[in-house]
């Protein structure tokens, strides 16, 4: 089977480890990735925010980068959700590469069959599903599956978990106060946790409560999940 | 006879629809208008103690329902198909409803629908008339207009009466009252209400009694009653209204004349089609299996009941919205209230916010289709698109996707619009997106060396505006020292 890495805009720029990781995982289970350099971005944030046209060259250029493989993985929900909602819609001719796109989990637990990717995380950890996740994709708790295999994690349930974290994209921007409001409630929920690590599917969202929970200086650290699922032993 | 413009060919060939009028704008920005109530301590915490619990007994009465994903199905078809041939249904329910002995009137739009329904009280030699809670009278703004005609209208659901005793408007579908707790309501019965026990109590058994003593006298003087209608049956020209404190029955069935408006979307085809909404509006809404009260009237009955039935069939924007593929199934909207209860938008920023009478996520792809999306044009932007209100809409209106459609046709700011399309540019190019990539990262290295020298973090504490709007309340990280291209080339 060709499996592409799908790597996206943020995770490119700003969390290159989930990306590595991603990539470690998938290796350690005998598996050979590719990273086309062609790929750039899915386009959600244009489209999301009402620009639609600006979002259709990355949709083509998706299509065309991608077209050739059995399955496309991304370390991201959100992005996942765009491609396998959203591209049929925009343009019908993507609905075959959309739904051969996974989020991680998926294609793990789904298309690969693993749930134990011999990972060794020895932290307590809550674990935030983020909205697309959760209600476009229909995760469930596969990610949950995978994390329960880690030898030496404790995972702590988090309060309130399916309610949103208020990133929601340009809606931290164009609504700042709402979207503060709703931070401050998640972060509470998870210090209520006691957890030292928050993990998502979400690098954006997590970027989002990672940096309110730096801002109260809680102690408690964001990891997207795919880096505990790669990590073997003391945490980096 | 005065029509409605709703394009009979159902093609959307004719001449682009009018938009409506009323208590339907934002006069504020929603972030701005949001500001106060995100701000109110007290605010949030009766919002969030009301819809939680509400959403926790809908939970639980959804839950025991084994067919509910099939009753949310035939909900939406249902309505797809009056969406469907809707001029054909009106003209149905008309002709049922005047051989019944009824008269139907046609509104265009808010004034247009005012001002039959003052004309019509006037006729019946009336100078107050008494409502049954109805989301289509305050869309229209009915109590002001009466009351510039010289007409005192009174509201008899509790938490409306709450609301109108306090000079204020509505902040949620269902409980109109919900911004406040039982002891700013006893306050204002107190201020209020001139025949309210002098010791009142702030208990809701003892609130609801006051009420009640206050509401007996109106319904027993009343000459002319005003209601909304959850449903129009098209086959039997029959209305329905479905509440739970019995106050719409009193006004139903004793005054004299009885006018009802009612948006032209509520049309259902036949009387058995209700089998479907009576079991889902009322666990979708108050989490009951069943509402108290559920009444039906057709036309008139000879010595029983109101003798001089109206209907009023306002149109105020919906042909516009049918008009829209994308946007019609917006039309579906049984104004449970399920989506706000699950909204933490609303949760957090209160129905007010809204501007319109219509809060929460569906008056954010409703009040925009009404009046045009330029004139709410924050609205659509009022969500993070989490979607919970999609999977609680009991006939399954995929909210999120109608915002993304509505954010299409909103006017964008001009830096907004050039830095989207600086960003597409760069990013329909792998070359240049690479480009990009590195120019960030080494413009963000020193920064980032510094940061983490002094704070051990590769992140920005403050930025000028417009990144202030992020670092006000969160951290914002820096490109990484290496981007997952550059590892991926090293290897």
């Amino acid at each position: 089977m060709r499996i592409a890495l799908f790597i996206t805009c943020v995770n490119d720029l700003a969390y290159p480890g989930t990306g590595i990781a991603v990539t470690r995982i998938l290796r350690r289970l005998g598996h050979t990735v590719d990273f086309p350099t062609d790929q750039t971005c899915c386009g959600q944030m244009h489209a999301n925010t009402g620009y639609r046209a600006e979002a259709m060259p990355m949709v083509r250029n998706y299509v065309d980068v991608f077209d050739e493989y059995d399955a496309i993985v991304a370390p991201s929900g959100s992005c996942t959700a765009m491609i396998r909602d959203q591209y049929p819609r925009l343009h019908p001719p993507a609905a075959p590469v959309a739904a051969r796109t996974y989020e991680l989990s998926e294609l793990l637990v789904d298309v690969l069959g693993v749930t134990d990717v011999g990972a060794e995380f020895p932290e307590t950890v809550t674990y935030h599903p983020t909205c697309h996740g959760l209600r476009m994709l229909r995760l469930g708790d596969r990610p949950l599956k995978l994390l329960r295999q880690v030898r030496g994690i404790q995972l702590v349930e988090l309060g309130d978990a399916e309610e949103c974290c208020g990133f929601g994209g340009t809606f931290a921007l164009k609504n700042p106060d709402v979207s503060t409001a709703m931070l401050t409630d998640k972060c509470a929920r998870v210090r209520d946790t006691g957890a030292r690590v928050l993990a998502a599917a979400d690098n954006s969202c997590l970027a989002h409560i990672g940096g309110g929970l730096d801002r109260h200086r809680s102690g408690v650290r964001a990891v997207h999940y795919a880096e505990i699922l790669a990590a073997t032993g003391a945490t980096s | 006879m005065n029509r409605p413009g709703v394009d009979r060919s159902g093609t959307g060939a004719s001449a682009a629809p009018a938009t409506g009028g009323g208590r339907i704008r934002t006069p504020l920005p929603f972030p701005t208008a949001a500001a106060p109530a995100v701000a109110d301590t007290q605010l949030r915490a009766n919002l969030h103690r009301a819809t939680r619990t509400i959403r926790g007994k809908r939970a639980r009465v959804v839950d025991e329902v084994p067919d509910w994903e099939a009753l949310r199905d035939a909900g939406a078809a249902i309505k797809a198909d009056v969406q469907r041939r809707l001029p054909e249904l009106l003209e149905q329910f008309e002709a049922s409803a005047t051989a019944a002995g009824a008269t139907v009137h046609w509104a265009r739009d808010a004034a247009e629908a005012c001002r039959i329904v003052v004309e019509l009280t006037r006729a019946a030699g009336a100078d107050e008339v008494v409502k049954v809670k109805s989301m289509a009278t305050q869309e229209i703004e009915l109590n002001e207009a009466l009351e510039a005609a010289g007409i005192a209208a009174y509201e008899t659901d509790l938490a409306e009466l709450i609301v109108q005793l306090g000079d204020d408007t509505p902040s949620h579908i269902l409980v109109p009252a919900i911004h406040y707790n039982r002891a700013q309501i006893r306050e204002i019965f107190h201020r209020r209400m001139p025949d309210a026990p002098a010791d009142l109590s702030d208990e809701p058994s003892a609130l609801a009694e006051a009420a009640r003593a206050h509401l007996r006298r109106r319904f027993l003087s009343a000459r002319v009653a005003v209601s909304g209608a959850n449903f129009a049956i098209a086959d039997t020209g029959t209305l329905v209204v479905v509440e739970s404190e019995g106050n719409g029955r009193m006004c139903l069935t004793l005054p004299e004349t009885l006018i009802s408006v009612v948006g032209v979307e509520k049309l259902l085809p036949t009387f058995t089609d209700l089998e479907v909404f009576l079991q889902l509006l009322p666990r979708s809404s108050t989490g009951e299996r069943m509402n108290p009260y559920t009444s039906m009237w057709t036309g008139v009955t000879p010595g029983d009941g109101p003798q001089s039935v109206h209907v009023v069939l306002v149109d105020n924007g919906r042909s516009a919205v049918l008009a829209d593929p994308v946007g019609r199934p917006t039309l579906s909207c049984i104004r449970c209230s399920a989506c706000l209860n699950v909204c933490p938008v609303y949760e957090r920023a209160g129905g007010h916010a809204y501007g319109s009478v219509y809060p929460g996520p569906i008056g954010a792809i409703l009040s925009p289709q009404l009046t045009g999306v330029a004139d709410n044009a924050s609205l659509p932007y009022a969500s993070t698109l989490c979607g919970a209100c999609y999977d609680v809409c009991p006939v399954k209106i995929n909210i999120p996707e109608i915002l993304v459609h509505l954010r299409q046709q909103a006017p964008h700011p001009l830096a907004e619009r050039a830095t989207m399309r600086v960003l597409s540019w760069v990013m329909r190019s792998p070359r240049r997106w690479a480009a990009a990539l590195r120019l960030a990262r080494a413009g963000a290295g020193p920064l980032g060396a510094y940061r983490e020298r002094r704070t051990g973090a590769r992140t920005l504490r403050r930025l000028p505006w417009p990144a202030s709007a992020w670092t006000r309340s969160r951290d914002l990280p820096l490109p990484a020292p290496q981007t997952f291209r550059e590892w991926w080339d090293q290897q």
